[in-house]
């Protein structure tokens, strides 16, 4: 389980997961905060439909994208979260298309 | 296109970076400098500002050398543009990046690469499930948000996985185990360098103290293994190693890998600059002279960018690169650069003294480079797995650019770099040939990946 | 004894289609493949079968073209059942934009010549931005309209190299990763050297694309080609949106798109150029506005193989019986024909056909 070793994370705000309200620090990204709140699947591969979620922290992998207020691909790792932000898990299940 | 000029353009605020620019205003240089992050300080010195205020003992004291770097930086003149996305550079040295949604260019009369390093891929059955992570993220989560994971089993090999958990502990976090997968043989191998590695005796040291430490703290740890792998269906469920031929199962809900760094190559290569596999390292690096002047004209790579060596050779080597740079352009003379690298010089070189042993002892198996499991994927973005790479060398495919044309691995928006070096290790290996001959991906812009906005918003074209 | 009924020196689109055709009909063939990073348009491709707009002043080759995407669906069938690749194969007809009125008439006027001289095999349609909505309701205000053909197609080009090649191996051709240097006709004879082996073979096939115009004088042929870069960009994955190719925005299989309709002279480079990048990227923001946020994740150049008159070259040598050279920039839209139709003729000992005469470089010899 992810926690925060800060007693005091001040400033908090309001972002939604799936409509569930989480109260998260202002200054956190948005896949920090999504980790924090115990949620580890961000997405659903295209391909084969793997769950997956972030994995590098850094900018680099691109395994935490997510749907950031109707945007699929948003790499919530380099976004700081916002008050009222709207996240989704993102499925963009292209393998059916041409069957 | 008309684009904004300046003396020299930096890419990357880590150390190398940093001081190369604080170095560069101070001999009148304009200077422009670009960093993905929201604050100074590159990897090693992530978020250094704001951990300066609170109780963070356990960021440990090379955290804090960092700080009168940063504050040097700070002083400066140079432009810092923070949050911004270097997504090309050409040889012709014009840089563009993307701040807020919006394109901007710049050209640079000289250009200093100094992106820094990004952990090796770690190819293991079972990495890409969700509540895998590299041991870096942890300490990012760690030193930017003050956030941890309770109960996690580290896997690798490399300082930086003892310096985390070391930080783990020292914050009194509970770690399920660490299984450490340095080979045995490294320890002998490493022997015969450590009469270069006692003149820098305090880096060595400090890697054996965590050590100590960690497994003094009563943490499970694991040496000796022979092979590992993490089970699950989505999630992790568990870690299974094999230790004397047994593989015994290990439950957990997260963990966390690294088998060192390796340089981002991306940047340089896009630009035209040459490489060299390191034997010693096992990574490309990118071809260097003294000062740090790469095979494109006006083009320097200093730091972790180049060849790995760590945050304090990166500071160095990003002050040598700065004052060539600046005899380049006529701001100092051949003397003064001769005279003023010679402190930094002589720092880099007791740093490098310890580098043959640190890259003999933590050289990860070639078994966690290249994978054995044909499962395993090796590809993230493209979920391409090892079957599919060994069934196209079967069909005739010789090198990395037809890989990606029969199998699309490396094609994904990673651009590579979580499977680049795999890629050049399995086709070296199936092929029977040297790294040299297999190459790497060619590289094409955009270094980052862009929007159509943002490319159809570039200013002054 | 020769070694090979056939060798095939070029082992990119051209030469893999033609190698398959060939082994598909019994002959022992080689094919010279380049190394790893070999100048090839197949990999640049953009992965359309492509009949609208192609051989305007030509009708044989807009015949020569149409025959190609008719056999597509049986083809890609082929290949697919023997080789167990899926080529992502769909052809449910194209639409190229048009974003003024002047671009809107000029392009009907170009369709109604095409289907003119077809003598009714090609039908087209053309759509006002209202119609073209009903389709396509991603289409932005900006798009006039757009010509519809029903026999435009797309592929994945890449496992379509992939295929042929391991279609070719599966039925006994042989592969050889190696630049040819040289080749020399004597007794009935063709010789083809690289720097370590020399092979034999009764025939040769030419399909080295830019290579094709310094071997071609070994065997008393010629075909002067120059190339043309086309900047292709790729996007990450987003959902599907886009069931039809069009001719500048193509969605893959994958998720990913194609954007690119560039055409710039630069003789033999392959880097990009930001000014071409971002016309295109303007381009396609014009055509489907919700594509903005899209980011693009690699963009290249690829070179074109291109003749003085835009129209393939297909050439038997006189002096040299049995040598023959291949020259097109549509090696997609055309592989059926050079796998089934050219192969076929080539594995008979058949000069080409009549039809085909047309397409001799000794047009260019004025
Ligand atoms: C995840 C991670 C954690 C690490 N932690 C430690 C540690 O705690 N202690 C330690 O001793 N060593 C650590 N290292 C090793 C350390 O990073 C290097 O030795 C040191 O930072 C090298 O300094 P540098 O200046 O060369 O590069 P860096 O410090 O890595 O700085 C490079 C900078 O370039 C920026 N950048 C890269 N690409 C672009 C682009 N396209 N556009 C804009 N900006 C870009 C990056 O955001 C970064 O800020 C870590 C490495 C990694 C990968
Ligand atoms: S977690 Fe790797 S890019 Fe965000």
């Amino acid at each position: 389980m992810f926690r925060s070793i800060n007693n005091n994370q001040g400033e908090l705000i309001t972002i939604y997961f799936e409509g569930r309200a989480l109260n998260v620090p202002k200054d956190h990204n948005v896949a920090t905060a999504l980790l924090e709140a115990g949620i580890s699947s961000f997405r659903q591969t295209a391909l084969n439909n793997e769950s997956r979620g972030p994995y590098c922290m850094m900018g680099v992998c691109f395994d935490c994208l997510i749907n950031i207020n109707g945007l699929d691909n948003q790499q919530s790792c380099t976004i700081q979260v916002s008050d009222g932000m709207k996240i989704r898990r993102q499925v963009i299940n292209t393998s059916g298309k041409n069957e | 296109m008309n684009s904004t000029e300046y003396d020299i353009i930096i890419i990357g605020a880590g150390p190398a970076g940093m001081s190369a620019a604080a170095l560069a205003d101070h001999h009148k240089a304009s200077v422009l400098i670009l960093d993905e992050n929201c604050a100074p300080g590159g990897q090693i010195y992530r978020a250094i500002e704001k951990n300066q205020k609170g109780d963070n003992e356990w960021l440990g004291q090379s955290h804090q050398e960092g700080l009168p770097l940063v504050e040097a930086f700070r002083r400066s003149r140079v432009n810092y543009q923070h949050s911004t996305k270097v997504w090309h550079l050409s040889s012709a040295k014009v840089v563009h990046y993307s701040v807020n949604g919006k394109s901007h260019s710049a050209q640079g009369k000289q250009i200093l690469v100094a992106t820094g390093a990004q952990e090796r891929p770690f190819p293991l059955l079972g990495w890409t499930l969700n509540g895998v992570m590299s041991a870096g993220a942890a300490q990012i989560l760690l030193k930017e948000s003050g956030v941890v994971c309770e109960d996690a089993v580290f896997v690798g090999t490399g300082p930086l996985l003892y310096l985390i958990a070391h930080q783990y502990i020292s914050a009194g976090i509970p770690i399920k185990a660490i299984i450490d997968t340095t080979p045995r043989g490294n320890y002998l191998r490493a022997l015969r360098y450590s009469f270069g590695a006692l003149k820098n005796a305090k880096s060595i040291l400090q890697g054996w103290c965590w050590k100590r430490e960690i497994i003094k703290s009563g943490t499970l740890y694991i040496s000796n293994i022979g092979d590992v792998r993490i089970n699950g269906s989505d999630s992790v469920a568990s870690v299974e190693y094999c230790q004397k031929g047994k593989w015994k199962n290990l439950n957990c809900k997260h963990v966390f890998l690294h088998q060192g760094v390796a340089p981002e190559l991306n940047t340089s290569l896009s630009a035209g600059c040459d490489k060299s596999w390191n034997e010693r390292q096992a990574c490309w690096t990118i071809d260097v002279d003294q000062y740090g002047q790469s095979s494109v004209e006006g083009i320097s790579v200093a730091g972790d960018a180049s060849s790995i060596a760590g945050g304090v050779a990166a500071a160095q080597r990003g002050s040598i690169a700065a004052l060539n740079m600046l005899y380049t352009l006529n701001l100092i003379s051949s003397s003064d650069r001769e005279a003023l690298s010679k402190p930094f010089k002589k720092k880099l070189s007791k740093e490098m003294n310890a580098r043959p042993f640190i890259d003999a002892l933590f050289k990860p198996h070639l078994r966690y480079r290249v994978p054995q499991d044909s499962r395993t994927i090796v590809c993230r973005c493209e979920e391409v797995t090892l079957a599919q790479i060994k069934e196209s060398i079967n069909v005739g495919c010789k090198g990395p650019s037809q890989l990606k044309s029969f199998t699309r691995c490396g094609m994904g928006p990673c651009q590579g770099r979580l499977c680049g070096l795999s890629v050049t290790e399995i086709l070296t290996k199936e092929l029977g040939v040297r790294e040299e001959q297999v190459g790497y991906y060619n590289i094409r812009p955009p270094i980052k990946p862009v929007t159509l906005a943002e490319l159809a918003s570039l200013d002054g074209s | 004894m020769n070694n090979f009924d056939t060798i095939v020196i070029g082992g990119g689109l051209i030469g893999a289609s033609v190698a398959y055709g060939l082994s598909r009909s019994g002959q022992r063939v080689a094919m010279f493949d380049e190394g790893d990073n070999a100048i090839r348009a197949a990999r640049g491709n953009f992965g359309l079968i492509w009949v609208q707009g192609k051989g305007v002043n030509s009708p044989a080759y807009a015949a020569w073209t149409r025959k190609s995407a008719q056999q597509w669906p049986d083809f890609s069938k082929e290949l697919t059942e023997l080789t167990g690749i899926d080529l992502a194969f769909e052809q449910n007809g194209g639409f190229d934009f048009c974003l003024n009125n002047d671009e809107y008439t000029s392009r009907q006027a170009l369709m109604e010549k095409m289907a003119a001289d077809s003598s009714g095999e090609f039908s087209f349609e053309m759509l006002n931005n209202h119609e073209l909505k009903k389709i396509l309701p991603e289409v932005g205000p900006s798009v006039t309209g757009a010509s519809f053909s029903k026999l435009d197609g797309h592929i994945n080009p890449l496992l379509l190299l992939k295929a042929l090649h391991k279609a070719f191996k599966q039925l006994g051709g042989m592969v050889l990763s190696e630049a040819v240097v040289d080749l020399n006709y004597a007794d009935k004879t063709f010789k083809v050297n690289t720097n370590s082996q020399t092979h034999e073979s009764g025939k040769v096939v030419l399909a080295a694309g830019f290579s094709n115009k310094t071997l071609a004088p070994k065997v008393g042929l010629s075909v002067p080609v120059y190339p043309q870069r086309g900047e292709i960009l790729v996007t990450e994955k987003i959902k599907p949106f886009l069931r039809h190719p069009t001719g500048l925005v193509r969605q893959t299989h994958e998720g990913g798109l194609m954007l690119g309709d560039s055409h710039e002279d630069v003789g033999f480079d392959e880097g990009t150029n930001m000014n071409e990048i971002q016309q295109i990227a303007k381009r396609a923001i014009a055509i489907f506005p919700c594509l903005e946020n899209v980011k693009m994740i690699r963009a290249w150049g690829s070179l074109r193989v291109l003749t003085k008159d835009g129209l393939p070259i297909y050439d038997h040598s006189n002096s040299c019986p049995g040598a023959y050279a291949f020259s097109s920039h549509s090696g997609v839209t055309l592989s059926t024909v050079h796998a089934l139709d050219i192969a076929s003729c080539i594995a008979r000992d058949d000069l080409l056909p009549s039809s085909l005469t047309c397409f001799s470089a000794k047009r260019f010899d004025v």
